[in-house]
C-alpha cells in the first residue's frame, strides 16, 4: 500500500486549533519533524469520539522531532527527540 | 461467639486520617459513567456480573507478562527480532491480544534510552504491563517528561549521559509502547525466570533500568 509520506520525509504539523476531541497535542502543532515509521491506517478517533464510525480509516505516522526544535530552551543535548503518533490529515510536506 | 452484634462507637480519628471511602460528591463524569452503566444494565445490554468480570480481568493484568517477554527477547535473538519487527504479533506468542492499537517495542541500546508517556491522557500498554501507576497518570509526569525528560529521569534515580540520546515517545492515538531495556552485565547464564525478576514495570516504561541485585 502506498502512503502519502514515507520514513525519512520531512513533515510539518498543522498550526490550527479546531474545537473538539483532537489527538494532536498543542505543543507539537506548527512544528517540523521527520517520519520515523508508517503505522498503518486506523479509524479516526476525532470522529469516534462523537459516536461516528471513524471511517474511512486514516494513515498514522510516528514522527520524530528534535527536542531543541520543540522547546527552544530545551536543556538537554541536541540529539534528544520526542516521537509522536500523528494522523495523516494533520501533516503537510515540509 | 457473640449472640448480638456489638455496638461500635464512632470515634473521631485521633490522627486526622481521611475517611477510607471517598465521600466527596461524584463529578460530572462519574455521574455520566454511572448513568451509562445503569442504562446498559436496565436495557439488558450488559449484566452487572459481566461488568464485574471485565474489571476483574483488567485488574489481573500484571507487568509480569511484559517482563517474561523481555526475558525471552534477551535470551532468544529470533524472538527479539520478531518483537522489534512487530510487537503486536509477537505478544500473541504469550497469549496476549494487543487489541485495536499498534504495539511497538522500542529497544534501549548503548546510544539510546527510550521513555514513554501519554501527554493527553494515560494511554499505556495495558495488555502487557497491566494498569498504569498513579505517577504515570499525574499531570506533573505527563507535562514534565516531554519538556525536561532528563531532569524527570534523574528524579527517578536514572541519570542519562549527555552522549546518549533520550527519546521520549508520546503515545497519543494509536501506538502503545513497550520499552525493551538493556540486559545488565552480570546476568550471563541466568534463566529466563531469573531475568524476568529484574525486569520491573518502570524499566519497561523507561524511567529506570534493570539492575542486578546487590550491584547498587
Amino acid at each position: 500500500m502506498t502512503t502519502r509520506f514515507n520514513p525519512g520525509d520531512t513533515v510539518r504539523v498543522l498550526l490550527t486549533h479546531p474545537p473538539g476531541h483532537r489527538r494532536t497535542p498543542h505543543y507539537i502543532r506548527g512544528k517540523t519533524g521527520v517520519v520515523a515509521l508508517t503505522c498503518g491506517a486506523y479509524a479516526n478517533p476525532e470522529e469516534l469520539a462523537y459516536g461516528f464510525d471513524g471511517l474511512p480509516k486514516k494513515e498514522v505516522y510516528k514522527v520524530r522531532f528534535a527536542q531543541k526544535d520543540v522547546w527552544p530552551d530545551y536543556r538537554g543535548p541536541d540529539h534528544d527527540t520526542v516521537d509522536i503518533d500523528i494522523f495523516e490529515h494533520w501533516l503537510r510536506p515540509a | 461467639m457473640a449472640d448480638e452484634p456489638i455496638e461500635m462507637e464512632r470515634l473521631p480519628d485521633p490522627h486526622g486520617h481521611p475517611p477510607a471511602d471517598d465521600t466527596s460528591p461524584p463529578s460530572h463524569y462519574e455521574l455520566m459513567a454511572l448513568a451509562m452503566k445503569e442504562l446498559l444494565t436496565e436495557q439488558g445490554t450488559l449484566t452487572n456480573d459481566e461488568i464485574r468480570a471485565q474489571l476483574e480481568k483488567i485488574d489481573s493484568w500484571k507487568p509480569a507478562k511484559g517482563a517474561a517477554m523481555v526475558a525471552r527477547a534477551w535470551t532468544d535473538p529470533k524472538f527479539r527480532a520478531r518483537l522489534l519487527d512487530d510487537a503486536g504479533e509477537a505478544v500473541k506468542e504469550f497469549g496476549i491480544d494487543p487489541g485495536e492499537v499498534k504495539l511497538v517495542c522500542v529497544e534501549n541500546t548503548d546510544e539510546v534510552q527510550n521513555v514513554i508517556v501519554c501527554t493527553l491522557c494515560s494511554c499505556y500498554p495495558r495488555a502487557v504491563l497491566g494498569l498504569p501507576p498513579d505517577w504515570y497518570k499525574s499531570k506533573a509526569y505527563r507535562s514534565r517528561v516531554v519538556i525536561e525528560p532528563r531532569e524527570v529521569l534523574a528524579e527517578f534515580g536514572t541519570e542519562i549521559p549527555e552522549d546518549m540520546t533520550l527519546r521520549v515517545h508520546d503515545s497519543l492515538a494509536t501506538l502503545r509502547y513497550l520499552v525493551l531495556p538493556r540486559r545488565p552485565a552480570g546476568t550471563e547464564g541466568w534463566s529466563e525466570e531469573q531475568l524476568a525478576e529484574i525486569v520491573t514495570r518502570d524499566t519497561m516504561v523507561g524511567v529506570a533500568n534493570p539492575k542486578v541485585p546487590g550491584d547498587g
